[in-house]
């Protein structure tokens, strides 16, 4: 499989109404590995995000991803139909490729598996839990066999130490895979952790501050303990810090 | 077991108001001495059912017939309706206000045009239940689809999914709640509008419907038989009610805390 590339050259974001969310940006997610978009609340990460994955379209500059990207998705909620059971939730995008019933069902056991919710394929999601709910999220992200994968805030709304977890899982998910991963956190921790490179962004409207390359190999629970990782840590809070200038 | 429990739960507080207000009515009638013509007791009017029995239930049948038809097409046009409304925003600003005219116009007033273009008999009763119970189903799925999780919306746009097929996957699903609230409305209006139909448009004599029983009744001051009709009328438009409400149970009971 091909690593995509991703280019974003001089691109602008005016939504209607005025606001600038995103301005004269230029930046290259490294092929087959996982960028961290690392920024205040409300500075337009989000909005990169969905201007990389075609949800909104730049007023200016432009966009380049090669070769056409297979897109997994997963967002700061779950975004499960409510009707549906875990498994055909988990299927809903090879189903709207118009996939076969027996492949909807092969695939989506298979990331069921994969994220540990084989047990609870024919739940409906009133009936999991938010990590529950997150890990089917996550398992529909894989299905179409992603190579750009945009993950926005995925486990903001989840309890530390679930998010810890889900964090270590995605981690081995993504580098079992050569995925291009942007994923977009106002969590430093998560960052590091999960990421090869952090990009700090300005408040509004976003702009690049800093690039950190992270140097660590595997991503295993005792890295968060290791000098290094709060080194690194300390520095991204103080890029991010200084670029908050008053707001801070 | 457990879900016939549940029914007798649910069944009983009802059942002991209506039995209050059947006693009360009964003894108003007697202390009072009030005379048949005006106000008959409860007991007379079950009396005059228990008589003129296959008359009355020939005649629920020709105005249950007639209303379900109606309800029938008000469901389909009412929910086909709101989807295109929803689907083309032209339309939706053009006819939706329109609609209106549906709640407005008093059936009344339109019965006899209904006779005249449909002609005496069933077809004028059916679109008068049509045209009165329509709008709130209309405005039902077009509330349901346009209260959609945006969240859900974008997503079934990142996978590509075309307007269509987000209507039929994601729309008509989430807007359920609110199309079966508009067709519980519509279920009691679809009895009313045949039952006002039948009082200008239905055949008497062997083939009366229960409205035109009604009609006949009062113009013989036979108020037992009146109240009897009414009765059967008023039953019919519950157990139309239950039935929306069982299918709305049976589609939504798994996934939605309205149907719990």
């Amino acid at each position: 499989m091909t690593d995509v590339q991703v280019r974003l050259r001089d691109v602008e974001k005016v939504f209607p109404g005025g606001v600038k969310a995103v301005a004269a940006m230029d930046l290259d997610l490294a092929p087959g590995r996982v960028t961290a978009l690392l920024g205040p609340t409300g500075c337009g990460k989000s909005t990169l995000l969905r201007l990389i994955g075609g949800v909104e379209l730049p007023t200016a500059g432009s966009i380049e991803i090669e070769p056409a990207p297979r897109i997994g998705f997963c967002f700061q909620e779950p975004r499960l139909l409510p009707w549906r059971n875990v498994r055909r939730n988990v299927a809903l995008p090879l189903e709207l490729a118009q996939a076969s019933s027996e492949v909807c069902r092969r695939e989506a056991d298979r990331r069921l598996k994969m994220v540990g919710l084989s047990d609870a394929a024919e739940f409906l999601p009133a009936a999991l839990s938010g990590g529950m709910r997150m890990r089917a999220a996550v398992a529909r992200a894989f299905i179409a066999d992603p190579n750009l994968l945009l993950l926005d805030e995925p486990f903001a709304a989840l309890d530390e130490v679930t998010r810890l977890r889900l964090d270590e899982e995605v981690a081995a998910l993504v580098r079992e895979r050569s995925i291009t991963v942007l994923l977009v956190t106002h969590s430093i921790a998560e960052a590091v952790f999960l990421a090869d490179e952090v990009v700090v962004l300005s408040p509004r409207p976003a702009r690049i501050l800093k690039r950190f390359d992270i140097p660590f190999g595997e991503r295993h629970a005792p890295l968060r303990g290791r000098e290094e990782f709060g080194r690194l840590q300390s520095e991204i809070y103080e890029v991010l810090l200084a670029g908050m200038g008053d707001e801070a | 077991m457990r879900s016939l429990g549940i029914i007798l739960r649910s069944i009983w507080p009802p059942a002991v108001v209506v039995l209050i207000l059947l006693s009360l009515w009964h003894l108003a009638v007697v202390l009072f001495s009030i005379p048949e013509f005006l106000l008959p007791t409860p007991w007379s009017v079950l009396q005059k059912m228990y008589e003129q029995w296959p008359r009355l239930i020939a005649a629920t049948g020709r105005t249950a017939t007639a209303t379900l038809v109606g309800f029938g097409l008000s469901a389909v046009i009412g929910i086909v309706s709101g989807s295109i409304l929803s689907l083309v925003p032209l339309a939706r600003r053009g006819v939706y206000p329109l609609t209106l005219l549906l709640q407005m116009v008093p059936l009344v007033a339109i019965a006899p045009m209904l006779v005249i273009w449909f002609g005496y008999g069933l077809p004028s009763v059916i679109a008068a239940a049509c045209i009165v119970s329509i709008f709130p189903v209309i405005a039902g799925t077009l509330d349901g689809l346009q209260s959609v999780d945006a969240g859900l919306s974008e997503m079934f746009k990142i996978h590509g999914a075309g307007r269509i097929r987000t209507w039929w996957s994601l729309g008509l699903p989430w807007s359920l709640p609110s199309v079966f609230t508009g067709l519980r409305i519509a279920a009691g209006l679809a009895v009313i509008g045949a039952i006002v139909g039948e009082f200008v448009g239905a055949f008497g004599g062997d083939r009366a419907p229960l409205g035109a029983i009604i009609t006949s009744a009062l113009k013989q001051n036979q108020t037992s038989t009146v109240f009897a009709a009414v009765a059967l009328a008023a039953m019919l438009g519950f157990a139309l009610f239950g039935f929306v409400n069982l299918v709305g149970w049976l589609l939504l009971g798994r996934w939605h805390e309205s149907a719990r």
